[in-house]
């Protein structure tokens, strides 16, 4: 069974992003990239499937610019067997919007022709959480998001949801979507020789004209701000204080 | 322009703080109406018709749409939408399935974790994790699809007299099962609507200490949280967290016992009324946002301020 796994290339998590001062977005110049977290989490549960016997190809696929190399050639290290980049856009602060990236990759599922395609739950950039439910839409599958334990069964996929308050078990149909969540499992470290081994992994580079895909944003980001900031607090010598300070302020 | 809002029914009962905030949000863009799917749903619509604010409750009763199965309820939203200028929820776990699906049905694009309705179709939005305000536009006349991140809203109360109407729709085809609900079952308040939230951290060190938080808690009759951190150190489970990735919480007072305050936590906390963190670490970031900041030992503070309250 083939596994496809769309990876997207955002500011690493560490790095706290700055707004550009004349409020036209994020400055992403020189910021360090790295793979989504969530997407690193999809592929390396698309790996164990694939240690496990189940899974006999994992093809990852990621939508943006010609550096998303880079992050492809990361899940090559992981045990990804080959990428497909679709160029998308010339500039990192162009974001391609899900709807455009899940037709993007509908067209890629009907051509390559995966049992399940797995991603993560949202990207840490636009924190829009909607592409794999976009996908299945589109393609008309099942989707299972926030995903924290996946285990085949036949021809279904028995998926743990992360669900407000508690868990929910589904048995969704294969193929299907399926989107991790943070505790799905615990991202490997790629050793040196199998970073030197994706080197020669195959990557194909394709653009949304190849896909006749239309990537124009349908929303129009008009301003981006800084969140307004908290007022400078007090420190409180002794829990006394803390109890008469909440008290004043009408909390207890 | 019309509304439709699409409640959250778990098990029969309606998600009622977050709808009723949603409401609250949104009522300023025209006539609201509810949408109740699920099996067994007329206490739920019941509940919901009686909420300020809403004008119509559209009850689709049918076994398809139970346990907020995503491909049976966006198939259902997407018969329902015509005559509709805006479909939106909040943004639980949920809808977060649900309105992508219906968007992407609908060709148009969703808008995530909406905090502030400009107008019709004009939208803020958080963006990396809480550190920027995006507005956005979304132009034309097809149908604006959103979730809308509720803890920033007070909700609107009961007292309102809406129609009852039931309605029917496609259900799709039958793609997923559900299985089982593993629903954590507690006596204290529900963390994303409740007053009061005291969260522990890596500070507390272990699963045994973290037991110094829910004291706290009982005593003030407050919700539980967590951060990342304790949840990852296995002192918590994950459905208390606290953050980016976990529950966006507003409360009166929340209180941070041992947490450090990495970004991520603080996007899910920080438009919180009165913050308050008891860390005994000085230099912890948690302090910078913080209202009230005591630097203290916790296993002697955590004690004294619960027997002192």
């Amino acid at each position: 069974m083939k596994i496809l796994v769309p990876v997207k290339r955002v500011a690493d998590f560490n790095v706290k992003v700055r707004v550009k001062q004349d409020g036209s977005g994020v400055d992403l110049a020189n910021v360090k990239m790295s793979m989504n977290p969530f997407d690193e989490i999809a592929v390396e549960e698309a790996v164990r499937l694939k240690e496990s016997g189940w899974a006999t190809e994992i093809v990852v696929v990621s939508i943006g610019v010609k550096k998303a190399q880079d992050t492809l050639r990361t899940a090559l290290a992981m045990g990804a067997d080959r990428a497909i980049l679709i160029e998308a856009a010339s500039d990192v602060h162009t974001d391609i919007e899900p709807l455009a990236v899940a037709k993007l990759l509908a067209c890629v599922v009907r051509e390559e022709q995966p049992g399940l395609v797995l991603t993560g739950k949202q990207a840490i950039d636009n924190d829009m959480n909607a592409t794999g439910q976009m996908l299945a839409a589109l393609l008309g599958w099942a989707q299972a998001t926030f995903a924290s334990r996946i285990s085949i069964e036949g021809t279904n996929a028995k998926v743990t949801r992360e669900v407000d308050g508690g868990l929910q078990i589904v048995n969704v149909n294969l193929p299907a979507i399926i989107t991790a969540d943070l505790r799905l499992n615990e991202p490997r470290y790629a050793s040196l020789s199998n970073v030197m081994k994706a080197k020669s992994k195959e990557l194909a580079i394709r653009t949304p004209a190849d896909y006749g895909v239309d990537v124009t944003p349908r929303l129009a980001v008009v301003r981006t701000a800084e969140p307004q900031g908290r007022k400078p607090g007090l420190k409180v010598a002794s829990v006394d204080e803390l109890i008469m300070k909440l008290k004043s302020e009408g909390v207890l | 322009m019309t509304v439709l809002v699409i409640a959250d029914v778990n098990r029969s009962s309606l998600a009622t703080d977050s709808l009723a905030k949603t409401i609250t949000a949104v009522k300023g863009l025209g006539e609201v109406h509810i949408l109740i799917a699920g099996d067994d749903c007329e206490a739920a619509a019941a509940e919901a018709s009686g909420l300020t604010g809403v004008a119509n409750v559209l009850i689709a009763a049918n076994p398809a749409y139970a346990h907020g199965m995503a491909e049976a309820t966006a198939a259902l939203v997407v018969s329902l939408s015509s005559g509709y200028s805006h479909i939106c929820g909040a943004s639980t776990a949920f809808c977060k399935s649900v309105l992508p699906r219906v968007a992407a049905l609908l060709d148009v694009m969703v808008i995530s974790d909406v905090i502030s309705v400009i107008d019709g179709s004009t939208f803020e939005r958080p963006i990396y994790a809480g550190n920027a305000i995006q507005t956005v536009v979304a132009a034309g006349n097809a149908p604006k699809v959103f979730t809308v991140r509720t803890a920033g809203f007070a909700p609107v109360q009961a007292g309102g007299a809406a129609s009852l109407q039931a309605v029917s729709g496609a259900t799709g085809d039958a793609l997923s099962v559900w299985v089982e609900d593993k629903v954590a079952t507690s006596d204290r308040p529900e963390l994303t609507s409740a007053n009061i939230v005291v969260s522990g951290g890596r500070g507390l060190g272990s699963e045994a200490n973290f037991a110094l938080v829910e004291g706290l808690a009982d005593k003030m009759g407050a919700a539980v949280g967590a951060s990342r951190a304790a949840v990852d150190s296995g002192f918590a489970p994950n459905d208390l967290q606290v953050g980016q990735t976990g529950k966006i919480v507003a409360p009166q007072l929340y209180i941070a016992v041992g947490i450090s305050g990495a970004i991520q936590h603080l996007a899910g906390m920080r438009d919180s009324k009165v913050i308050v963190a008891i860390n005994s670490d000085p230099d912890a970031p948690i302090f910078q946002v913080a209202d009230y900041g005591l630097v203290a030992n916790l296993f002697e503070a955590i004690p004294e301020l619960e027997s002192k309250l």
